[in-house]
């Protein structure tokens, strides 16, 4: 058969779900078609993109528990003034650890892994686009953040700061490897970022559900959208920007260089197109959590869909263009700066528009108050004082005096903590069940959401007020009888209480891991398709793929749900949609479980710790890389009947 | 919510606590500070009315009580139904926040104009360059004798507007003194300026407000506001080259601060020393602190900083050499007499 | 699934592969379109924000680069969307016969466009070390020649795989489809950088 015969052939005569195949054995059958095989080896080479998804989540946990000892350290040290518990080199290490870690090795990562895992069951798909692209992302996360912790355990850490400003981080006032392992970090992370967010928007692209048109999109399917869309825009910027600090390091370029036509603030430029959209990056997602818990436990669709739909949409816009806030002090015209003043103000606009919806949604419906309602509630309260004290700082004149003060530190905090790790408490209680097939404990859950809701206020809101009392940012420690005192304490012992509840709330998962409830498909009565499948999903996700007719397709049929039939069974199998009706087009072959994303991995990686020393390392470097991808794309001998395999 | 107005106690009580500190945001002892005053308030007023109708309107819609078929729920089968009240109320929020962003954007445009009128005629120029971690402060007048040298310290007459013109030897600082201004940042191979215009006497605190390196935490100013006579008099005094010694001690100290390493980074203007790497020395002694305000001005001080300036400052460019113990007590006599 | 299923649409007979947007991995070369462009957006910003601190671009005394290699480079690579083309056409045709003749055409062109690139190197009268102006341009070869290379050693698999039996699968005609979109994009990103390198230092002198 000619190409173009085999294309146009009819579908080859074998097993296909439909009503002749169902129920438990169309199950047993799936399970062993899509499993992948046990042992090491099966567990390095996985695609399934709730494995890789709980992989980024469990890691990025850690990184955050790592990150979060170095901020008790560093709260140790300023709890008195004028203390010398830690050296000013070692408290600079400290707090570029904890701030590298705490935005590359866990904000991003943790929000991306919860998409990925999410979003296929979402959309009602079986897998991601690009399932093992996703896995050699995680693989090169993983081995970004041992990079820098290895680093940091040999006592040659980073120490500019998260933001390794220049010409401070340059070669001749940061000599050695510390700033290129610090640049290199960014590499691996935000090559592992840009992969999943290419995966992400084109499994929501064109594997939705038929019938699940965008405006039938979950809510936090449109956040993984927005986000993943504005990953691609924005990392290259810092991925840029921290090979230009590599370059003038390793091979002397002169981008940052006064003397040699080069310009500092050339790299704050960079550096804050790239940050200011990352911070909602990471904020978006958790308004995406807040949206699916509030519309499961107040009972009812989201009030003004449309709006918060554009709500996050005009958010992902607008954030591109707020950059020059971070550089109000650095002196340049007074006429750009209202532009970007006006700007930042107005991106409370779509944010006050979603919380408008969130509390109308809980109006007209009748609110549960269950733990994830409670991170909920928890949000607004904490979320929304850091978005004032983000409206004060638009604000030049007064950004004037508050910035690189204690005041940005607890505004940051309080838009972070606040913003994006309350909901994220809340999303993994609400979706626990789902992964696990347990319930988490609800008593031990209201312990430790109070314990840190309060924990927090206690260790945060002092700081704006050491802010305002003259306490600048990145200092070990402060002089004695300026007022400081009081502040810095309260900040210490609320710093410990967050450490204590973030304990509480690990222990409650690994207990309810092994002795929590028993959870069905749908513990909460949840609307969206996640909860039709099994608690934990087979590794196929939905026996048959479902086909959705509304936002809540959960809430619609009493107790059935319509689905289409005649994918094959005996080879992974998905469906292909239109972007815009969702209409079925395609089938799409499944992936096997394949090793090369693990060894590509090894390669790039090899070739970047290497070129932290060498430049020619990448020219070298590229040969290894290049067999294994090679391998890894490479199609295995195709089946004798027809369809194509993907291996 | 008890909690955040147990802690908007709190607060208040430390703010006006705050009000009397030599290094406060809330001081507002010149004009550019007390502008800052003033518009904070404002933003403070309106966002904190913004704040509490939000959390209300959270707490009240989580706890009212919608009994049986009232509520818009899957259970009513009316999941999809929002009532028109809930829609004219959207647009009320929207027009709400839209209104007052502007006005508060407004606001702001009037203290730029403010801060951009009392920068409009400055009587004193200052030159400010910062290194790391130490600040060279010039007067630079347009009379080329009149230049005064000295290092981490600034004196300025009160109700004269003083314009800062920032330089950077190194990398990127930032030079803010917070009773009297906002910070600006001092940038290698750009020149920015601040300005200043004091109303009221007294003793204030700068520190450096941009990370770096390792000794960002040590880099502070001493910054006094006072009187015009008061300031002309400290400009004469600043204006006469060191003091000679009079003392044997002090003789000894003279030749080994002159002759030896000490000359190769200080200057102390009427005395062989010239060097210019290091902070000018001249009249060290009237200075309230050394070490860019890490240690204060004390016997016991300067000899701790001349034996191991390393153990006190980490890091910073003054090496730890070895100093005999009889160098170190003329060293330390000669420099008490440059007043 | 405890939800009873309620059968709808049989999709058993709809086809197993697509061209363009209906292919994933048609949206895949996207986003990495996306990506990259972006990034040699950025790298043009910081281009003309450099450029913006000097009077003189090329900042004296240096001399612009000499334009002989790049006009030379840039007629090959528009020239070589010629076979390009062709080859897209017969992809979508699914034309094995046309595509195993011309995919060859596509290993060896970019061999004579990196000697050209190699003389471009030698022809910018100025070395990366020198100064910003220098580091930046080449930035933007080295960027651009990293482009070529990447695609060069993908179009080098996909002909060797094509020569296989592997290449009569349908699927591969989109591969090649996707794989001569891309290296449209390559000398698309090539056009504005060869204005930055030899044009815009000629004007402000």
């Amino acid at each position: 058969m000619t190409p173009a015969e085999k294309a146009k052939a009819p579908p080859a005569k074998v097993p296909r779900d439909g009503p002749d195949l169902t129920g438990p054995e169309l199950e047993a059958r799936l399970q062993r078609t899509w499993a992948r095989p046990r042992g090491l080896i099966g567990w390095l080479s996985s695609v399934d993109h709730k494995e890789i998804g709980v992989r980024y989540i469990v890691t990025a946990l850690i990184f955050f528990a790592m990150a979060g000892l170095l901020a008790l350290h560093m709260r140790l040290q300023l709890a008195r003034p004028e203390s010398n518990l830690m050296t000013p080199e070692l408290y600079n290490e400290t707090f570029t650890m904890h701030g590298s870690t705490m935005m590359f090795l866990f904000a991003v990562p943790v929000m991306q892994g919860m998409q990925i895992y999410l979003t296929p069951l979402m959309v009602g798909t079986r897998n991601i686009a690009f399932p093992r692209l996703t896995a050699f992302s995680y693989w090169m996360y993983l081995s970004g953040g041992l990079m820098l912790w290895i680093a940091h355990v040999l006592n040659v850490s980073p120490d500019n700061g998260w933001f390794s400003y220049m010409p401070l981080a340059g070669p001749q006032y940061s000599p050695g490897e510390r700033a290129n392992i610090w640049a290199q970090m960014i590499t691996f992370t935000e090559v592992a970022g840009l992969a999943v967010a290419v995966t992400l928007t084109t499994t929501i692209l064109k594997q939705r559900a038929p019938g699940m048109t965008l405006a039938r999109m979950p809510i936090f399917a449109w956040s993984t959208l927005v986000t993943s869309v504005m990953v691609i825009f924005a990392l290259p910027a810092i991925a840029l920007v921290s090979g230009m600090l590599i370059s003038d390091h390793s091979v002397g370029t002169q981008f940052f260089n006064p003397a040699e036509n080069g310009d500092a603030l050339l790299w704050q430029h960079l550096f804050w197109f790239f940050g200011h959209p990352e911070v909602y990056i990471i904020f978006l997602p958790a308004t995406g959590f807040v949206s699916e818990i509030v519309t499961t436990f107040s009972r009812r669709s989201i009030f003004g869909y449309s709006v918060v739909v554009m709500s996050l949409v005009g958010t992902g816009i607008l954030a591109f263009g707020l950059w020059v806030h971070h550089m109000f002090a650095t002196g340049l015209p007074c006429v750009g700066y209202s532009f970007f003043t006006a700007a930042s103000m107005s991106v409370a606009i779509p944010t006050g528009l979603q919380l408008f919806c969130w509390i109308a949604t809980m109006w007209e419906g009748r609110p549960r108050l269950t733990v994830p309602m409670l991170y909920v509630i928890g949000f607004v309260i904490t979320f929304v004082i850091g978005g004032l004290s983000g409206v004060i700082i638009a604000a030049v004149p007064l950004d004037l005096q508050l910035t690189d003060t204690y005041f940005i530190v607890a505004h940051l905090h309080y838009v972070l903590i606040g913003g994006a790790v309350f909901p994220l408490l809340g999303a993994i209680t609400y979706w626990f069940p789902k992964v696990s097939g347990r319930m988490m404990s609800e008593r031990m859950g209201k312990i430790s959401f109070w314990t840190i809701f309060l924990g927090f206020q206690l260790a945060f809101f002092p700081m704006h007020i050491s802010g305002l009392m003259g306490m600048p940012r990145r200092v070990f420690t402060y002089p004695a009888g300026m007022g400081l005192e009081l502040p810095n304490m309260l900040s210490t012992i609320g710093a410990f209480v967050v450490g204590a509840a973030v304990l509480l709330f690990v222990i409650n998962v690994l207990n309810s891991l092994f002795r929590g409830a028993p959870a069905g498909p749908n513990p909460w009565d949840a609307p969206s398709l996640e909860w039709a499948a099994s608690s934990p999903p087979g590794p196929y996700n939905f026996a048959h793929i479902p086909v959705v007719e509304s936002r809540t397709p959960l809430w619609d049929g009493e107790d059935s749900l319509r689905v289409v039939h005649g994918l094959r069974v005996d080879e992974p199998e998905l469906l292909l949609t239109t972007v815009i009706s969702a209409t079925p087009d395609l089938r799409e072959p499944g992936v096997a479980p394949s090793l090369w994303p693990f060894l590509s991995t090894i390669a790039v990686a090899v070739a970047f710790v290497c070129s932290i020393f060498s430049p020619w390392a990448l020219a070298f470097g590229a040969v290894p890389v290049g067999i294994a991808l090679t391998a890894w794309f490479w199609p295995k001998t195709p089946s004798g009947d027809g369809d194509p395999v993907i291996v | 919510m008890k909690p955040s107005r147990f802690t908007a106690i709190v607060v208040a009580g430390i703010a006006i606590s705050s009000c009397g500190g030599i290094q406060t945001a809330l001081g507002g002892q010149a004009v550019q500070s007390s502008d800052f005053v003033t518009l904070f308030t404002v933003f403070m007023v309106v966002c904190t009315i913004m704040y509490f109708v939000i959390v209300g309107a959270t707490i009240w819609a989580v706890l009212r009580r919608r009994r049986g078929s009232e509520a818009c729920t899957v259970e009513t089968g009316k999941h999809k139904v929002s009532t028109s009240a809930s829609r004219t109320a959207l647009v009320a929020w929207t027009t709400l926040i839209a209104v007052g962003l502007s006005a508060l954007a407004v606001a702001s445009f009037f203290t730029d104009r403010s801060l951009a009128a009392a920068a409009r005629n400055p009587k004193l120029a200052i030159t400010v360059t910062a290194n790391q971690w130490w600040w060279d402060v010039q007067y630079t007048p347009d009379e080329p004798s009149h230049i005064i040298r000295t290092a981490n310290e600034l004196h300025l007459p009160v109700g004269v507007p003083a314009e800062i013109t920032l330089k950077s030897n190194d990398v990127i600082h930032s030079f803010w003194i917070p009773n009297l201004a906002g910070k600006q940042d001092v940038i290698p191979g750009r020149v920015t300026d601040a300005q200043i215009l004091p109303r009221h006497i007294g003793q204030y605190r700068g520190q450096c407000a941009e990370f770096c390196g390792a000794e960002h935490t040590n880099m502070a100013l001493d910054v006094t506001v006072e009187s015009i006579a008061d300031f002309k008099k400290w400009a004469a005094a600043q204006l006469q080259p060191a003091a000679a010694p009079t003392t044997p001690l002090a003789a000894a100290g003279f030749n080994y601060v002159t002759t030896r390493q000490c000359s190769v980074c200080h200057n102390i203007t009427g005395t062989p020393a010239n060097g210019q790497l290091g902070p000018d020395l001249t009249h060290l002694a009237s200075r309230k602190t050394i070490a860019a305000g890490t240690l204060p001005l004390t016997t016991g001080n300067l000899y701790g900083w001349v034996a191991d300036p390393q153990s006190q400052k980490p890091g910073s460019n003054m090496p730890t050499m070895q100093i005999a113990p009889q160098d170190l007590h003329a060293i330390v006599a000669y420099l008490e007499t440059l007043k | 699934m405890s939800l009873r299923p309620v059968f709808a649409d049989n999709v058993s007979e709809l086809p197993t592969s697509g061209f363009s947007h209906r292919s994933l991995t048609w949206w895949g070369v996207i986003g990495f379109m996306a990506i990259e462009g972006t990034g040699f957006a950025l790298v043009f910003a910081t281009y003309f924000f450099l450029m913006s601190h000097e009077q003189h671009w090329a900042p004296q005394p240096l001399q612009p680069p000499n334009p002989l290699a790049g006009t030379l480079f840039t007629i090959v690579i528009l020239a070589s969307e010629i076979p390009n083309t062709m080859i897209k056409k017969a992809a979508v045709k699914y034309d094995l016969a046309t595509v195993r003749r011309l995919l060859p055409w596509m290993v060896a062109i970019p061999l004579l466009l990196f000697v050209l690139r190699g003389f471009e190197f030698n022809s910018l009268n100025v070395n990366w070390y020198d100064n910003a102006y220098g580091s930046v341009l080449w930035a933007l070869l080295v960027l651009h020649t990293t482009h070529i290379g990447t695609d060069w050693v993908d179009t080098v698999v996909l002909c060797r795989l094509m020569m296989t039996p592997h290449g009569e699968a349908p699927r591969r005609f989109s591969d090649i489809d996707e794989n001569s979109l891309y290296w449209r994009f390559v000398w698309l990103a090539w056009l504005p950088i060869y204005l930055l390198i030899y044009l815009v230092p000629r004007l402000f002198r």
